[in-house]
């Protein structure tokens, strides 16, 4: 009676259950995806923000540290009708602020559901207390602590950079590492170091059901993890030099450096004008201002712009002079207002005539510096001008020039140093001659350098023909810097040679008024400051006042680069802000009041051309 | 001697096994709901307040009702019942619609004061009867028309009306009794000719009726290859004409009008041939592609027209046309979800994070499978679904050892009914299968369904014991 049919439909029944098994198997043992997905169904990770690390300066000065705010979260679902104005007078808002949240989130409601979200954030912890006292008014508001940045130095705006919430075109750059409400650094040492400043997030675990409400804790919160704190960051930044450096450029745009040469460390790095810290701690309102200001307080220029150098440059084409043995100390050059070519001259102003390489830089000569740059290049020992030039291009870029440096700025600029080949593209193969580019000689026409440069290379001079990269963050117990930060690099020119230059400098200086030396405003007694002035065209209006200087004279201490937009001769304005600066730095006191009076109160803004 | 004293006591007694299986399904069933709703306060399992407190009266009445069965009711009455059962049920089942509680949308619940009832569930038991009935009867012949249309009735009027209360899924178990029918005699071609539409259906509406037809042209032609005498040359030419098919639509932009051509062309041609040479197959084979190719064009009329907007979504989810985790895809994704995080082993009883916390919904019900899945992992999805397979195997065997015919096509009738239960309902919480609301025998929350599949069971065991007395 036993049917065929039936073997067929007991294996079709065996097929069926196979099949179930197999999409079993498929979704329980091979994809992990639903393991995932369940996780976060079910776990909620409560984060623990870690607090953010401290930055220091140099002497165990707190630059940046923390405080706490407040986020006001509110639970939509267990809020009650509530005094309105009561709430925006102690959480100090408009009440039609907290009437469009409201109605913001009846609409919302069905996404946030449980949930609470942020109606306002980094509360000042005065406000919130207002609102605590009062809070059981108020059910479904609560306080969420953060911890924010605070700047008890207005030192270093620019340097030390902002912190603020991550956006989504941030997170989409950092997908693993930023949630929406994180904060971030966006500039400066905030940015560059922010991998050691924001420490790691930890998390309780709570299970909740699918209505959002916790349930329990997880695990008995063994799986939790607690919030490691950033690490702090000392810097090689001296906060009361900085500072100082701040007021003696205020109203002022350009830059500041101070180095210490033997160690390469920044003692101070002003752009101006720069970022006010009470700016940063409040970057959100006055984001806009910054970003609007045409002179551009945001952009770093000591280390982002490029400047003609001006006659600081002098310095480098007389030790390439010097090395390549084609200028001698002793040799006299003649200057009659100038060096003259046909019917062209590069002039110069009223000084002795002829003079030897010292005083060539005390009184910052230009005809002798073109005879230097000119008898380098026309040496027999190379087989043309091209070949010559781009041997000077090398010795240029063993100072630093041309390239980026390397410090530790997120965004440095390398300058630019001109080779053959540019010449070749501009005038053509042969086209050019000695006069042709004669104004490299004195530091104008296609060298473009950096503030920082510049201070390097007085920094290289103060070490006799060594530097180390400039840097503005130390070893510190939770930070060891990289190496690149303690060797010395030495130029092509023999340290020797650097002896030659230096006497120059601190005839610049200490020389006295009416002896020719350019910089004789600089000199402070007793501090020995060797210095080069330098007045630099600036196509939009007038010269840039430039000064380089290091003291004392052995064992220099201090290697300043001041840079000043528009200000006319390096001796005005330059070279006084560097000295103050120096004068600072070595004896804590300024002998000088009416010299520091006069550059504190000037205000050069209205001279410069605003985009 | 020995062999046949004990095969002898063994057919006296009632098939232990097969209640065994039964008693383990329930057992797990309720411990499953229990886990479903334990939450972060547990309370006791025979807490009354709660379903798995409940969910135990509506055992120990089922026990009830299965004692009844065994040892008070003459077996012989469910024969001679069969009709009138039937028709009371059918009258009960019109009646709900218009004095029934609005339970989700769907009208077949009476409800008297805390206990519901739900005539469907009896339905299935009073149908699968009454066609035993007719089936056993002794001039019956599958078959012969007059017979296949008074079986077909049987079953489409009770599923119609249960379309009506808005209970698509129970009227779709009832399609299972095709199960049967073949059994019985109806010609497997009726069972391929089902099987192939819903693939053309799902494929039209994935893919492209052009590939639905294309699918259907093979099936065709590589049947008709495999019965000739050259077969292997035959299934060559098949595949030749399949693949240029297949890359057709990369050289020419309307493939389609090819298509029909081709079939325009072969159809009269393939007839003559089938005519000449008296080959029945290839000419019902060339009848069921024509079919075939008219439903894959009106596939899109029936499915955007004829069916009901969730249904629509439902299928749609199902096939991954659209995404919709939120909405139609949320339980199924829940679900998945739950049971793809059981992994090997499970997470353990009463440590699912999915069930436990109320993600997934009717999770006492419907979807109770999710906590075996979920706590039990895959080694308890086995041995449910392993003794679910035991239970409809056992029972079609004894069916089968039956030699009264009455018994023997309940018996198919419960196992089909059992079968569709656990495909569409397992189906559905691993997306197999759209979302369909029915239970899952024995297992889910309910007295309805647990009533109703305790007496449908222990109906074929006491039919099955009674016949056994006789030899």
């Amino acid at each position: 009676m036993e049917s065929p049919r039936k073997n067929k439909l007991l294996i079709g029944l065996l097929a069926a259950g196979v099949i179930l098994i197999v999409k079993l198997f498929i979704i329980q043992i091979v994809d992990d995806k639903y393991k995932i997905d369940a996780s976060n169904n079910s776990m909620v990770y409560d984060i623990i923000y870690p607090t953010r690390g401290v930055i220091y300066d140099r002497n165990g000065r707190i630059l940046v540290g923390n405080k706490v705010a407040y986020d006001i979260l509110v639970t939509p679902r267990e809020v009650e009708p509530f005094d309105t104005l009561l709430l925006a007078e102690v959480l100090d808002v408009e009440p039609d602020f907290i009437r469009g949240k409201m109605a913001e989130y009846r609409r919302d409601r069905r996404k946030i559901g449980f949930q609470s979200t942020v109606m306002i954030k980094q509360l000042p912890a005065e406000n919130y207390m207002r609102f605590a006292e009062i809070a059981y008014m108020f059910p479904g508001f609560k306080g969420q602590t953060r911890s924010i940045r605070d700047y008890p130095f207005n030192a270093g705006g620019n340097l030390l950079g902002y912190v603020s919430e991550v956006d989504a075109n941030f997170i989409k750059k950092h997908p693993d590492e930023y949630r929406p409400g994180d904060y971030a650094g966006k500039t400066g040492i905030e940015a560059s170091r922010e991998k050691e400043l924001r420490g790691e997030k930890g998390y309780h675990i709570y299970l909740r059901n699918s209505r959002n409400q916790i349930q329990s804790q997880y695990n008995d919160g063994e799986s939790d993890k607690e919030a490691v704190p950033g690490k702090d960051i000392v810097t090689t930044i001296d906060a009361v030099l900085q500072q100082y450096g701040q007021e003696l450029m205020q109203n002022k745009v350009g830059s500041l450096v101070a180095i210490e040469p033997a160690t390469g460390e920044i003692l101070a790095l002003v752009s101006s004008p720069g970022i006010d810290v009470d700016e940063l701690a409040d970057i959100r309102r006055h984001y806009d201002k910054i970003v609007k200001d045409p002179y551009k307080p945001m952009f770093n220029r000591a280390v982002q712009a490029s400047y003609p150098p001006g006659s600081v440059f002098k310095l480098v084409n007389g030790l390439i002079g010097l090395q390549e043995g084609t200028l001698k100390p002793t040799d006299s050059y003649p200057c009659s207002m100038g060096y003259h070519f046909g019917k062209h001259k590069l002039g110069c102003h009223a000084h002795t005539s002829p003079i030897q390489l010292e005083q060539a830089i005390m009184m910052s000569c230009n005809a002798y510096f073109c005879y230097a740059l000119r008898y380098t290049l026309e040496n027999r020992k190379y087989s043309s001008i091209a070949e010559a030039l781009d041997k000077w291009h090398e010795y240029v870029e063993s100072f630093g020039f041309g390239k980026k440096l390397g410090s530790d700025f997120p965004s440095e600029l390398g300058g630019t140093i001109p080779t053959s080949k540019l010449y070749n593209r501009v005038y053509g193969k042969g086209g050019w001659k000695f006069t042709t580019i004669i104004s490299i000689s004195i530091g104008q026409g296609e060298i473009g350098v950096t503030p920082l440069q510049i201070a390097n290379l007085s920094a290289t001079v103060a070490n006799r023909g060594w530097y180390i990269i400039p840097h503005i963050v130390k070893d510190s117990p939770d930070l060891t810097i990289e190496d690149k930060y303690k060797e010395r690099h030495y130029t092509m020119v023999d340290t020797t040679q650097f002896q030659m230059v230096v006497p120059g400098m601190w005839r610049a200086v200490n020389s006295g008024f009416g002896s020719g030396g350019t910089a004789s405003i600089a000199a402070v007694p007793g501090l020995d400051i060797c210095g080069k002035t330098g007045t630099a065209q600036n196509p939009r209006g007038a010269d840039n006042s430039v000064f380089i200087c290091f003291a004392p004279k052995d064992n220099p201490k201090i290697a300043v680069a001041a840079y000043v937009e528009n200000a006319g001769f390096g001796a005005t304005w330059a070279a006084p802000i560097a000295s103050l600066l120096v004068e600072k730095y070595l004896t804590g006191e300024i002998s000088r009041p009416d010299l520091e009076q006069r550059i504190m109160e000037g205000d050069l803004m209205w001279r410069v051309k605003k985009d | 001697m020995e062999k046949r004293f004990s095969s002898r006591s063994m057919k006296q007694s009632y098939d232990w096994r097969l209640i065994g299986i039964y008693l383990a399904l329930v057992f797990i069933g309720l411990v499953n709901i229990y886990a479903s709703i334990h939450s972060s306060e547990p309370s006791s399992i025979f807490d009354l307040s709660v379903r798995s407190g409940m969910q135990c009266i509506w055992i120990a009445t089922a026990f009830g009702l299965a004692a009844l069965i065994l040892f008070v009711i003459p077996p012989r009455v469910w024969e001679g019942a069969a009709l009138p059962m039937y028709l009371g049920v059918l009258f009960l089942l019109v009646v709900v619609i218009f004095v029934g509680v609005d339970v989700k949308g769907s009208r077949s619940w009476f409800s008297f004061g805390p206990v519901r009832f739900q005539p469907a569930e009896i339905s299935k038991i009073t149908t699968s009867l009454l066609l035993a009935l007719i089936i056993s009867s002794q001039n019956f012949k599958m078959n012969r028309l007059k017979d296949f249309m008074k079986v077909a009735l049987v079953i489409a009027i009770p599923m119609l009306v249960i379309v009506a209360e808005k209970e698509t899924g129970s009227a779709l178990v009832y399609t299972g009794f095709i199960f049967m029918l073949y059994r019985e005699g109806l010609s497997g071609w009726i069972l391929a000719f089902i099987g192939v539409t819903i693939l053309m259906f799902i494929l039209t509406l994935t893919a492209s009726p052009y590939t639905a037809i294309v699918v259907l042209l093979a099936i065709a032609m590589l049947a008709n290859s495999l019965r000739g005498r050259e077969a292997v040359r035959n299934t060559l030419i098949c595949a030749a004409v399949v693949a240029v098919l297949v890359f057709l639509p990369s050289y020419i932009s309307k493939p389609m009008y090819v298509l029909i051509g081709l079939v325009v062309v072969a159809v009269p041609v393939l007839c003559y041939l089938a005519y000449k040479h008296k080959n029945g197959f290839l000419f019902f084979t060339v009848i069921g592609t024509v079919i075939g190719i008219m439903l894959s064009f009106s596939t899109d009329i029936i499915f955007n027209k004829v069916m009901q907007e969730h249904q629509r979504k439902r299928i749609e989810v199902l096939l991954g046309i659209k995404d919709d985790p939120a909405g139609v895809g949320y339980n199924v994704n829940q679900s998945m979800i739950a049971i793809g995080s059981g992994g090997f082993s499970g997470k353990g009883y009463l440590h699912g994070t999915q069930t436990t916390y109320g993600f997934v919904p009717e999770q006492s019900t419907d979807f109770i499978f999710c906590t075996v899945g979920e706590e039990w992992g895959f080694l308890g999805c086995l041995l449910v679904i392993g003794l679910y397979i035991a239970l409809i195997w056992r029972i079609i065997t004894d069916a089968e050892k039956s030699r009264e015919h009455f018994t023997r096509v309940y018996g198919y009738c419960v196992a089909s009914c059992l079968f569709m239960h656990l495909f569409i309902n397992i189906g559905m919480t691993i997306g197999l299968m759209p979302v369909i609301g029915i239970p899952l025998p024995m297992m889910s929350y309910g007295g309805s369904s647990l009533w109703g599949f305790t007496i449908m069971i222990f109906i074929f065991v006491v039919l099955d014991h009674q016949e056994k007395k006789y030899f």
